[in-house]
C-alpha cells in the first residue's frame, strides 16, 4: 500500500508542477459555472440539479483528457518499464494512478461547494439531494477515471488514448438511452448497465446499494483489464 | 550470483532470445556484447524481472525470478536503454521518489541522495529538472537512481549510447568504480568499452551464446597464428627469398609502399616471439628495417567473426 501512496504522490506533483491542474480545474469550473449560472435565476429553484446534470457531459470530456497520458505516456518515454523492475505490484501502479487522477478530479468538483454554499444560503436547499447528486459523481468520475486509464494502458498513443475513452463512456452514458427501441427486456438489461441511470437514481438522493455496486463492480472491470493489458508487457 | 539456464524469450513465433546459458559471479563485471537486436536487452529484461521467461530458469542470488520476483528485484539497479527518467521532476525529487520506491529507510534518503550526488557528480544540478540536463548528467542520474538502494547487482543497458567522447569517459569511470564492489552486467556495441572495463564478456547473435570468455582468453582462441608486420627499405628481392627459405614462416602477402619501402606479412604456427630473430636476421644482412610489429587479433575482429553472416 506504501508504493501506491509514493505513485499517487508522484502522479499529482506532475499534474501540478505543470500547468495540468490548473487548466483542468479552470477550464472545468469556468465551463459548469458559466452554465450553472445561466439558468440558475430563470429557474429560481434552490437546486444544483443544473450542475449535476451538465458535470457527466464534462466528465465525458475530461476524463480521458486527463487519464490519456497515464499508462500512453510512460510506455512511450521507457519510464514504465523501468517503474515494473522496481518492488512494486502492477496492481499497486494502477491504483497509483488512479487514486491520482481522482483526487484532481474531486479537487476540482470540490470547488463547486461554493455554489451549493450560496444556493444554500439563499434558499431551501435539499441536502439529501445535493449529497447524492456530488455522490453520484464521485462515483461516476471513478468508473469513468478507470476506464480511461483502461484506454491509455492499450497504446503509446495519447490521442488513441483519449478516443478510445471517450468512445467507451460515452457508449456506457447512451446505452440507456435506447429503450424506446428494443424489446422490453434488453430495455431493462441496457438500463442496468448504463451509467446515466445509475446516477439518476443516486440524483434523488435516495443511496440505493445497487447503484453503488454498479460503479464499484464498474470500476474495478476496467482495473483487472488494465492489469490484464499491462501483464502483457507490451514494448 | 546468477545463473541463467536455457533461457528462451519468444515474442509470438519469434525467438528474440534461443537457449542461452550463463554464470555470473559475484563481484564480477561482465559484458553483453552483440549486434543490435541480438537479444542483450531481452535478457536483461528477463533477469530484472521486467519479462516472464518463455522457457529455462533465471536464479538471482538463489531466487527464481518466476517466483520470487518482488525480492530479486530488490537486489537489482537497473538502468534500461536510452535512459528513461520522468522528465518534469528535479533531479533531488526523483531521486527521492525512487529511494522511496526502493525502500530505503526515511531516515537514510537524503543522505543517500547526498552521496549519489556526489559519486555520480550531480552536486551542481540537483536542483534542476531532468529535461533540462544534457544527456550526460541524465546518464548520471540514470546511474544514480540503479544504485540508490545499494543493490549488489547493477544492470547497465547501453549506458554510453549517445554520449560524446568526455562524457564517455566520465561516464566509464562512474561504472568502473561501481564494478569494484558490485556485480555488474553492462550491454554494448562498443568493443573498447568490454576491453576497458569487463572481466568477462558474452558475445550474443541473434538470440544465441555466440562466444563466453574473458577478453583475453576470446583473443587468444582467435589468434591463431602468429602474425608480423616486417618492412625494409631495401631491394625486396633478397629479402624475400631468405624469408622464403626460413623454416615455418610464411609469407602471407608483400605491400608495396612509396618510398621504396616493402612490407612483408608473415605468419608463423611458432608461439615464440620471432621478432628478435627477425631484427638480427635483418642486422646480419644490412637490410634498411621500416618496421617491425606484431598485429595482435583485437576483440573486433573476435566479434566480426562472430557475428558476420
Amino acid at each position: 500500500m506504501r508504493e501506491t501512496w509514493i505513485l499517487a504522490k508522484r502522479e499529482l506533483r506532475s499534474y501540478f508542477d505543470s500547468p495540468t491542474a490548473y487548466v483542468v480545474m479552470s477550464v472545468f469550473l469556468l465551463f459548469t459555472g458559466w452554465f450553472f449560472t445561466s439558468t440558475l435565476f430563470l429557474e429560481n429553484t434552490a437546486s444544483l440539479r443544473s450542475l449535476f446534470d451538465l458535470v457527466p457531459f464534462v466528465f465525458l470530456f475530461f476524463v480521458p483528457a486527463v487519464t490519456m497520458t497515464a499508462f500512453a505516456e510512460e510506455r512511450r518515454s521507457g519510464t514504465l518499464e523501468l517503474l515494473l523492475t522496481f518492488p512494486v505490484r502492477d496492481w499497486q501502479v494502477i491504483a497509483g494512478k488512479l487514486i491520482a487522477v481522482m483526487t484532481l478530479l474531486m479537487a476540482g468538483l470540490s470547488l463547486t461547494f461554493f455554489y451549493a454554499i450560496t444556493i444554500a444560503s439563499l434558499g431551501d436547499l435539499d441536502a439529501g439531494a445535493t449529497f447524492g447528486g456530488y455522490f453520484g459523481l464521485f462515483l461516476l468520475g471513478m468508473a469513468t477515471a478507470s476506464i480511461g486509464l483502461f484506454a491509455s494502458s492499450l497504446t503509446r498513443n495519447q490521442i488513441v488514448s483519449f478516443i478510445v475513452s471517450f468512445g467507451i463512456i460515452f457508449v456506457l452514458y447512451m446505452v440507456d438511452k435506447v429503450g424506446p427501441f428494443v424489446p422490453g427486456w434488453m430495455a431493462a438489461f441496457l438500463e442496468y448497465i448504463g451509467t446515466d441511470f445509475h446516477y439518476r437514481n443516486l440524483l434523488r438522493g435516495v443511496i440505493d446499494t445497487r447503484d453503488v455496486v454498479y460503479y464499484i463492480t464498474l470500476t474495478i472491470f476496467a482495473f483487472v483489464l488494465t492489469s490484464y493489458s499491462l501483464s502483457r508487457r507490451p514494448d | 550470483m546468477i545463473s541463467v539456464k536455457g533461457l528462451t524469450k519468444r515474442y509470438g513465433e519469434e525467438r528474440a532470445v534461443n537457449d542461452i546459458s550463463f554464470e555470473v559471479q559475484k563481484g564480477e563485471v561482465l559484458g553483453f556484447l552483440g549486434p543490435n537486436g541480438a537479444g542483450k536487452t531481452t535478457t536483461m529484461k528477463v533477469i530484472t524481472c521486467f519479462l516472464p521467461p518463455s522457457e529455462g530458469t533465471v536464479y538471482v542470488d538463489g531466487m527464481d525470478v518466476r517466483t520470487n520476483s518482488l525480492a530479486v528485484r530488490a537486489k537489482i539497479g537497473y538502468l534500461p536503454e536510452n535512459t528513461p527518467l520522468y522528465q518534469e521532476m528535479t533531479v533531488f525529487d526523483y531521486l527521492l521518489f525512487v529511494a522511496s520506491m526502493r525502500g530505503v529507510e526515511p531516515k537514510k534518503r537524503v543522505s543517500r541522495i547526498a552521496e549519489m550526488a556526489d559519486v555520480c557528480g550531480l552536486n551542481s544540478v540537483i536542483s534542476k529538472r531532468i529535461e533540462a540536463l544534457s544527456k550526460g548528467y541524465r546518464q548520471r542520474v540514470g546511474l544514480a537512481q540503479a544504485m540508490i538502494h545499494e543493490p549488489s547487482i547493477v544492470i547497465l543497458d547501453e549506458p554510453t549510447t549517445g554520449l560524446d567522447p568526455n562524457q564517455i569517459v566520465e561516464i566509464r569511470e562512474l561504472i568502473q568504480n561501481i564494478g569494484a564492489d558490485r556485480t555488474v552486467i553492462l550491454s554494448t556495441h562498443i568493443l573498447s568499452e568490454v576491453e576497458l572495463s569487463c572481466d568477462r564478456v558474452l558475445i550474443i547473435n541473434r538470440g544465441e551464446l555466440v562466444a563466453d570468455g574473458t577478453p583475453k582468453d576470446l583473443r587468444a582462441g582467435f589468434a591463431g597464428d602468429q602474425t608480423i608486420r616486417f618492412g625494409v627499405k631495401s631491394d625486396a628481392a633478397p629479402v624475400h627469398d631468405a624469408l622464403a627459405d626460413w623454416k615455418g614462416i610464411n609469407i602471407s602477402e608483400t605491400i608495396s609502399l612509396p618510398e621504396d619501402e616493402t612490407v612483408f606479412i608473415l605468419t608463423t604456427k611458432n608461439t615464440d616471439d620471432v621478432r628478435p630473430d627477425l631484427f638480427r636476421l635483418a642486422a646480419d644482412n644490412g637490410w634498411a628495417m621500416s618496421e617491425l610489429s606484431r598485429v595482435t587479433v583485437n576483440l573486433e575482429d573476435v566479434f566480426r567473426e562472430l557475428t558476420r553472416d
